[in-house]
């Protein structure tokens, strides 16, 4: 290779190509999903519905009404799709902010302590753009956390307890198809749950270099969220905690979906994006880059 | 593709004249209160061979990442490529290649997949030209073979040299090369010293940083010299060699009347160790001293006149040694 042809003449004019941003998404994926570290957690995750249908195989509760444990586990047996809502539930609280902390401490405060951090600001990517894609890399992983898990479970609760007909909360029995349609919108419901939680961790993300460090700032936050949620003397605070609403995705199943909760949930979540993000991006459109 | 324009690009207001690199009054105050770089005034010109030289800790890389856009000056503006830094670094950086402050790479990750990430990030590439760009840049720099290991197993001189395939992916400006002999032996410094001389030949400028003087002066043009966050100097190396003392040794049995000549000269300094006489040329010519010691019936073995090397004159300049100067 001739190096005139690389290099020209000491003048060069950048163009901008088409589909710049498709090609950046699929760079983080990549990244993301190539991570041996970040498949294992999966599988991690997909232990957890497969462990519940077992115990629940080996040792059925006494039935509806039984008490025991979370909610929808009596179910299970009824009708095996149950297994993803109990698996959900039960994830809710702490693997899923886990694995959304552990995601969001590899997006910026990871790549700051690589130093790859300066090498993309080089590239350049304008740092907008970098939080977008940073944004848009952990989404996508925690949807997939959360069809990892749901994927698992119907698959688990089914082959194990069956399909059959859908008895909705109230008592109304639905056809098979209609109870997975309202289990997918369970599945997008909780992902979109974790919005808000998803903002903050890229928030605190771009506030260190050390990435334990932010994982354990979005885990403490989460748990701070679902303590403060927890006394009841704080009830004037209770709507505005990101994780209050986490557990209320059971109305999707009910005869008469609640959907004013649901849209006060969703409407807070945005609010935590806008306001996380925000900062996200006020601290690191300016922010000295030293790693 | 990214057009190559020869001669006059469309997108530049600024005249070719203009320097690469321009900072006036530049400043850099940690939050800690320390000034890594005081108010200091970089001019490149274009097509030079830039040495950034000071000891470690004198606020070179502070710089460099000021120049970059990756910290905020406290004071002072930066022009790079004619964009202002910070503000219009993107539409300059895509301009840039740079190694900064050590090779980084992700360590689970291929020397190829580490590219490739670089490259897809870029919104300037040419998706069409993406593994041709990469295939090239890898046999700049003699990793084609180690293209498929992964990072984490490369040697640090494959490493520096992956960082240096990565500035090359696209068609550049201007090279920031902060240390890239740091961690490669002397051929690979060599081979280093070499690229760099062909990529000046292309019409690059390059603006490399060393703490290792006698490294950088056999391919600059131009030199800075750092010292505590100060530019003390800067010019081209052979103006600054001027301004240092050239010294004229002379071997010879008879040392004594060797001297007595040198000092009838007028050379200041003369003196006698083993069997040379050295002293300061100052403003006479070398044959004007050949021609008196030979008339003085000095039997002379040798002669040689030294310029002054860069580590002699950053020590006339700060007036203490290179290496421990903090």
């Amino acid at each position: 290779m001739s190096l005139a042809e690389a290099v020209g003449h000491g003048v060069v004019v950048p163009r901008r190509h088409r589909g710049a941003l498709g090609r950046q998404l699929r760079s983080e994926l990549r990244l993301v999903f190539g991570r041996r570290r970040n498949l294992i957690l999966l599988g991690a995750l997909a232990a957890i519905p497969l462990a519940i249908g077992l115990a629940v195989k080996v040792s059925p509760p006494g039935g509806p009404g039984d008490g025991g444990g979370p909610q929808f586990l009596d179910r299970i047996t009824g009708n095996g799709l149950f297994l993803v809502l109990t698996a959900l539930l039960v994830t809710l609280n702490l693997f899923l902010p886990v694995v959304v902390g552990i995601i969001g401490a590899d997006s910026v405060a990871g790549e700051a302590q690589a130093g790859t951090l300066r090498y993309l600001l080089g590239v350049p990517v304008r740092r907008g753009r970098l939080l977008l894609v940073k944004a848009v890399g952990i989404a996508t992983y925690a949807l997939a956390a959360v069809s990892t898990i749901a994927i698992v479970a119907a698959i688990a609760g089914v082959s194990l307890f069956g399909a059959g007909s859908f008895t909705l909360l109230g008592g109304q029995t639905v056809s098979p198809g209609e109870g997975l349609l309202r289990v997918l919108g369970v599945l997008i419901y909780v992902w979109l749950s974790l919005f808000g939680l998803l903002a903050v961790g890229l928030l605190i993300s771009t506030l260190t270099e050390v990435p334990m460090g932010a994982m354990a700032g979005t885990l403490g936050f989460a748990v701070l969220s679902l303590v403060l949620d927890s006394i009841p003397q704080l009830h004037a605070i209770h709507g505005a905690l990101v994780s209050h609403y986490w557990r209320t995705f059971g109305t999707l199943i009910r005869v008469g979906p609640d959907y004013g909760s649901l849209a006060r949930h969703l409407l807070l979540q945005l609010a935590y994006v806008g306001i996380a993000g925000g900062l996200a991006w006020a601290r690191f459109s300016d922010a000295d880059v030293t790693s | 593709m990214t057009t190559l324009v020869e001669g006059e690009a469309e997108d530049t207001a600024i005249p070719r004249s203009a320097p690469v690199i321009a900072t006036t009054g530049l400043t850099k105050r940690f939050r800690s209160g320390q000034v890594a770089v005081d108010h200091i005034d970089l001019t490149v010109e274009r097509g030079a061979v830039y040495g950034f030289l000071g000891p470690n800790g004198s606020g070179k890389t502070t710089t460099i990442r000021m120049l970059l856009g990756l910290i905020r000056p406290t004071d002072g503006a930066v022009s790079l490529l004619g964009d202002p830094v910070p503000g219009n670094e993107a539409h300059a950086l895509a301009k840039v290649g740079a190694l900064v402050e050590g090779p980084a790479f992700h360590p689970y990750l291929s020397g190829w997949a580490n590219l490739r990430r670089l490259d897809r990030m870029d919104e300037t590439a040419d998706p069409a030209t993406h593994e041709e760009r990469l295939s090239n840049a890898l046999a700049r720099v003699g990793l084609t073979a180690a293209a498929n290991k992964k990072f984490r197993q490369y040697s640090l001189g494959m490493k520096q040299r992956l960082g240096i395939a990565a500035a090359l992916l696209q068609p550049r400006e201007l090279l920031v090369l902060d240390e890239p002999t740091n961690g490669l032996d002397p051929q690979g410094t060599r081979e280093v010293r070499h690229l760099i001389r062909e990529l000046s030949d292309d019409g690059l400028t390059v603006f490399v940083s060393s703490h290792l003087l006698a490294e950088v002066e056999q391919i600059c043009t131009h030199v800075g010299i750092m010292s505590v966050g100060k530019l003390v100097t800067q010019g081209t190396l052979d103006d600054l060699r001027r301004g240092g003392t050239t010294i004229v040794t002379v071997t010879t049995p008879a040392t004594e009347l060797a001297r007595k000549t040198f000092a009838t000269l007028g050379l200041a300094d003369a003196a006698v160790s083993g069997d040379e006489v050295h002293a300061s040329l100052g403003s006479i010519e070398p044959e004007a001293v050949t021609v008196a010691l030979v008339n003085a019936g000095v039997p002379v073995r040798g002669l040689a006149v030294s310029k002054p090397a860069l580590e002699d004159l950053f020590v006339e300049i700060t007036g203490e040694g290179f290496d421990v100067a903090r």
